[in-house]
């Protein structure tokens, strides 16, 4: 019968708090990132300038249609091959985090925007207001109720894909626990710890996603 | 009064000129010519998709012609929102021209009162004061002063559309389109829909109605334009075509809204 034994992680607790750290620095770095290339990647997609669109497209298929793990690798060891300059890990895991997720906030902020009846656009046109205005006082505000449920989704996946940085060095709480695990030979201690602390952020993060949504469904 | 009277003594306010629209290889209308004197009311009839509502819409740009003209106050428009080239621009001239859609289209997110104000404030830069107390006159004209605070989906279909005439005549248009503006709405609240533009009429709006109430077209329009296959087939008084129909496809048409 395996004796548990927490006791010997206690030493290595700053590990874990710097690890759940660097996590939360890179899953609320990437999705501020996130959200500025998707919002320029929708507006490209919507701009109705054909070569735009289609280059908005192919950046968005690309990142969705390929693992995290791959881009990670790729970003990390063959892309800097190709353009001759040495990248930093943290550099090449924040730049592929964001891209990775603003490829799928796009698709959501564009769903978002094309799910407003195009009777809204054609009252706000018809009181004189200019595509600017009609956007950004009529479509947006009801866009962004609709697209919040799937925005808060996508960040909570986030946040667990977050973990996959550790294979490029980055010391994040997956990459501690494993740091820890070599210390002490304790597989059990130290991966439960990592689970634990990813289960304590995410499950109240989960509540209040779904809360919003209920809310969201109940003003609809 | 005759037509030649009318135009006579009203110049035309709003008109097209020899209107195409195509949407692809569908030439939905074909060349069209009308004018709405300063006060006149026209009505259009016809077949569902004759064109009367892709008329009315080409009359505000919210469907770009693809041949003809549409001059507001003399002035032809351009194809920009703003003035150029000694064309009118499309704001310019949906600032002056208001519309009604058949869905309504209320701004759900917001309150009766801030759909009425959100032309005058955010188009014209009317102070919010002002835009509202005037808003309110309006919202006491068509009869929901009492409905100032309440969000569109609490609102019946026929309160809905009272506030979008509402929010239309906020922008003090000088010609209001109406697009079918009963026909999503239940058979009993019709009425107070039609009795609201009934008084505009009376009180001398200039107004285009596209509608099925054939009735209604003939009690509150000067003149009546019948539409089919993309041209004007007939334009008369409401005497001289839905109750004497000479025609033989605009009786035939009247005849199937036995009023």
């Amino acid at each position: 019968m395996y004796r548990w034994d927490f006791n010997v992680l206690w030493q290595y607790w700053d590990l874990f708090m710097y690890g759940l750290w660097l996590t939360v620095v890179y899953t609320f770095g990437s999705i501020l990132f996130g959200v500025l290339i998707g919002a320029v990647t929708c507006a490209a997609r919507l701009s109705g300038w054909k070569v735009l669109s289609l280059l908005a497209r192919a950046y968005q298929e690309i990142f969705r249609c390929s693992p995290l793990l791959v881009q990670l690798l790729w970003f990390y060891y063959a892309f800097p091959l190709l353009v001759g300059v040495t990248i930093d890990n943290r550099v090449a895991a924040m730049l592929t985090l964001s891209l990775y997720v603003g490829a799928f906030y796009a698709e959501i902020f564009r769903g978002g925007i094309l799910s407003i009846d195009k009777g809204q656009r054609e009252a706000a046109a018809a009181i004189g207001m200019n595509p600017w205005q009609s956007m950004r006082r009529i479509v947006m505000p009801q866009a962004f109720k609709r697209m919040l449920p799937a925005f808060i989704n996508q960040s909570v996946i986030q946040f667990k894909n977050t973990s996959l940085v550790s294979v490029i060095s980055v010391a994040d709480l997956a990459y501690m626990a494993a740091v820890v695990n070599g210390q002490t030979y304790r597989p059990l201690e130290s991966y439960t710890v990592m689970a634990a602390l990813y289960i304590a952020v995410l499950f109240p993060l989960t509540q209040v996603a779904d809360w919003i949504e209920r809310r969201m469904r109940a003003s609809d | 009064m005759s037509i030649a009277e009318t135009s006579a003594r009203s110049p035309a306010v709003l008109e097209a000129h020899a209107i195409r629209k195509s949407f692809g290889a569908l030439e939905v209308l074909k060349g069209v010519d009308l004018a709405l004197g300063r006060g006149e009311v026209v009505g259009l009839i016809g077949p569902s998709g004759s064109g009367k509502s892709t008329l009315i819409r080409c009359l505000n740009m919210l469907e770009m012609p693809t041949g003809g003209e549409v001059v507001f106050r003399g002035k032809r428009i351009g194809r920009k929102f703003r003035d150029a080239d000694g064309a009118t621009g499309i704001g310019t001239l949906r600032r002056h021209v208001g519309m009604v859609f058949q869905h309504f289209n209320l701004f759900p997110h917001k309150t009766v009162i801030q759909n009425v104000i959100e032309g005058p404030v955010i188009v014209c830069g009317t102070p919010k004061g002002e835009a509202e107390a005037h808003a309110m006159e309006l919202l006491s004209q068509v009869g929901l002063a009492e409905k100032r605070d309440a969000f569109p989906s609490h609102l019946s279909g026929g309160q809905k559309q009272r506030v979008a005439i509402a929010r239309a005549l906020a922008m003090k248009p000088e010609v209001l389109l109406l697009d079918e503006v009963t026909s999503a709405l239940d058979p009993e609240l019709v009425g107070e829909v039609l009795s609201v533009i009934r008084r505009l009429a009376d009180e001398g709006m200039t107004m285009a109605i596209v509608t099925h109430e054939m009735a209604f077209a003939a009690d509150v329009a000067d003149r009546i334009l019948f539409l089919d296959g993309g041209r004007i087939v007939v334009e008369g008084t409401p005497d001289q075509t839905i109750r004497n129909p000479a025609n033989e496809r605009l009786a035939a048409f009247v005849s199937r809204f036995n009023h």
